[in-house]
């Protein structure tokens, strides 16, 4: 199956790839999918006074997985909290142009975005 | 070096330029119809068929008239399953065959279960995908009519005990059919000695052409008889009407003698190359796994699960070099290989295997290259890897609660 270019550009130059440690502050941690399924994402936000000001991703998974989650760390960064929660699974098939096998690495990437923000939330409530 | 390399050979193989040679002749000036008795360019065609048939019959210790020409190995699983099922349904309906076969195989093998009511029976495999043969002699019933059982496996490479396997086919009085898609022409196989009774193969995995193939059909001790699935114009003794496709298989008959010639030598090398790979690979990455047989595999197999790393995207990262992986994102079913699975390889790991398939024309230099870009891309999405820095943290990931979905 060939690429679209912008995935292939996502796979080679992968956005933001990294850890930020979890239990710092204002960090969001969120992991999803399973290894028996071939793909692992962890997505990690840092907010500072409501904004995401930085985002890291590490991902196991196919080219579309990589590049899902490298995309979505690059739209997390200057949004709100509540802006985050609005990105869709469809944004990122539109923009990677992702074929409907790899329509999943899309919802895996959106689950990732809402785990974060969810975990952050918990973190944040929990003070 | 040349780029894409080309290490897929298990998928198929290109030509062999004297292949191609030998063929031409019989698309132009023979052009005629094998089975056109009458003219001379019936008896061009012929003479180049028959010779074929010689070449063929040679490299697997067989007689001329025992090779039934098809188009393609999936035709002669076809026809060999199919065929007995049909001709000897009298005599009982029991198939015993293994998990690992190729789907040609399988899903024959399940197409007459649903429509012809056929118990199989489906053996599995040892942690290297061999089937053991005294699991075929306690699966035998006095209904079994065929065992079929694959020479040497597509992904992993291992080389099944066919021998034992067809000395309990013959004690029992039982038809032995062998997928040897994958052994013919890399390791010796003799037919007679093996006590094989019908054993399909093709020419494309062997530097010949795409689109025909062959199935062995034993004549005497026992005389096998098969159902034709095709009918028509009665060509290859009844049991596979069609015109037969003269260039190809004189493509076929060459194929074969070359590999008489060469097998050994190719077997030589390609195995040398192969292991050091295998040690190029172990000596740099850690948690690297063997999939198949450390010993008995084909020479120009290595198949490898590289823990942390998806398939699919380490293909990606090294896709000037043309190889195969388990993986799901890499199979038209979404499932990860069915034959790792079947070896008791967890699925995570299946995920993560590569098939490296060398061939008669891959060099030195292009095997060196494709070990270093594997360690290379390896080791960039490791440190990708969400799984790889939980493992360096000490968590154990088969502990972790993951959300499957």
């Amino acid at each position: 199956m060939a690429y679209s270019e912008k995935v292939v550009d996502h796979f080679n130059n992968p956005r933001n790839m990294g850890s930020f440690k979890k239990e710092e502050d204002g960090v969001g941690t969120g992991i999803v999918g399973a290894p028996e399924c071939g793909d692992v994402m962890k997505l990690q936000i840092k907010v500072e006074n409501d904004t995401i000001v930085d985002a890291k991703f590490k991902t196991f998974g196919c080219g579309s997985a990589i590049a899902s989650s490298s995309l979505a760390t690059e739209w997390l960064k200057g949004k709100t909290v509540e802006e985050a929660g609005k990105i869709k699974n469809t944004d990122i098939v539109q923009e990677l142009n992702l074929p409907p096998v790899k329509i999943h690495c899309s919802v895996l990437a959106e689950d990732a975005i809402k785990a974060a923000l969810a975990d952050y939330q918990k973190k944040a409530d929990s003070k | 070096m040349k780029f894409p390399i080309y290490l897929d050979n298990h998928s198929t193989t290109p030509m062999d330029p004297r292949v191609l040679e030998s063929m031409l002749p019989y698309f132009t000036e023979k052009f005629g119809n094998a089975a056109s008795r009458n003219h001379a360019f019936g008896w061009d065609a012929e003479e180049g068929v028959e010779a074929a048939r010689k070449q063929i019959a040679k490299l697997i210790h067989a007689d001329a008239k025992e090779i039934v020409f098809t188009s393609g190995a999936t035709e002669s699983n076809n026809l060999a399953l199919k065929g007995v099922v049909e001709m000897y349904h009298e005599k009982g309906d029991h198939i015993i065959t293994s998990s690992t076969e190729h789907r040609a195989v399988l899903d024959t093998a399940k197409s007459l279960e649903a429509k012809r009511g056929v118990k199989v029976t489906y053996l599995p495999v040892d942690k290297f995908g061999m089937v053991n043969p005294e699991d075929v002699r306690n699966a035998i019933t006095d209904k079994t009519i065929l065992i079929s059982v694959m020479f040497a496996n597509n992904e992993i490479g291992t080389i099944n005990p066919v021998k034992a396997i067809g000395k309990i086919a013959k004690e029992k009085g039982i038809l032995f059919h062998c997928d040897a898609t994958q052994g013919v022409g890399k390791v010796p196989i003799d037919v007679q000695d093996m006590g094989i009774d019908l054993m399909s193969f093709s020419a494309h995995k062997i530097y010949g052409p795409k689109g025909v193939g062959a199935l062995y059909v034993r004549k005497k001790n026992p005389r096998v008889r098969i159902a034709a699935q095709m009918d028509g114009g009665g060509h290859e003794r009844g049991m596979r009407s069609g015109t037969l496709p003269v260039p190809l298989i004189v493509g076929f008959g060459k194929a074969c003698r070359l590999c008489e010639q060469e097998m050994a030598a190719d077997a030589a090398r390609l195995s040398v190359m192969r292991d050091r790979l295998h040690a190029t690979i172990t000596k740099a990455l850690e948690d690297v796994y063997l999939n198949g047989h450390p010993t008995e595999r084909l020479p120009h197999n290595l198949n490898i699960s590289f823990a942390y790393v998806e398939g699919e995207s380490l293909l990606m990262g090294c896709k000037e070099i043309a190889l195969s992986s388990g993986s799901a994102c890499t199979s038209a079913t979404l499932e990860p290989s069915y034959v790792l699975r079947a070896l008791g390889v967890g699925a995570e790991l299946a995920h993560s295997s590569i098939r490296f398939g060398l061939g008669r024309f891959t060099l030195d230099e292009e095997v060196d290259y494709a070990g270093k870009r594997i360690i290379e891309t390896v080791t960039k999405l490791r440190e990708m890897s969400p799984l790889y820095e939980m493992a360096k943290e000490g968590i154990d990931l088969k502990s972790v609660q993951w959300a499957a979905h």
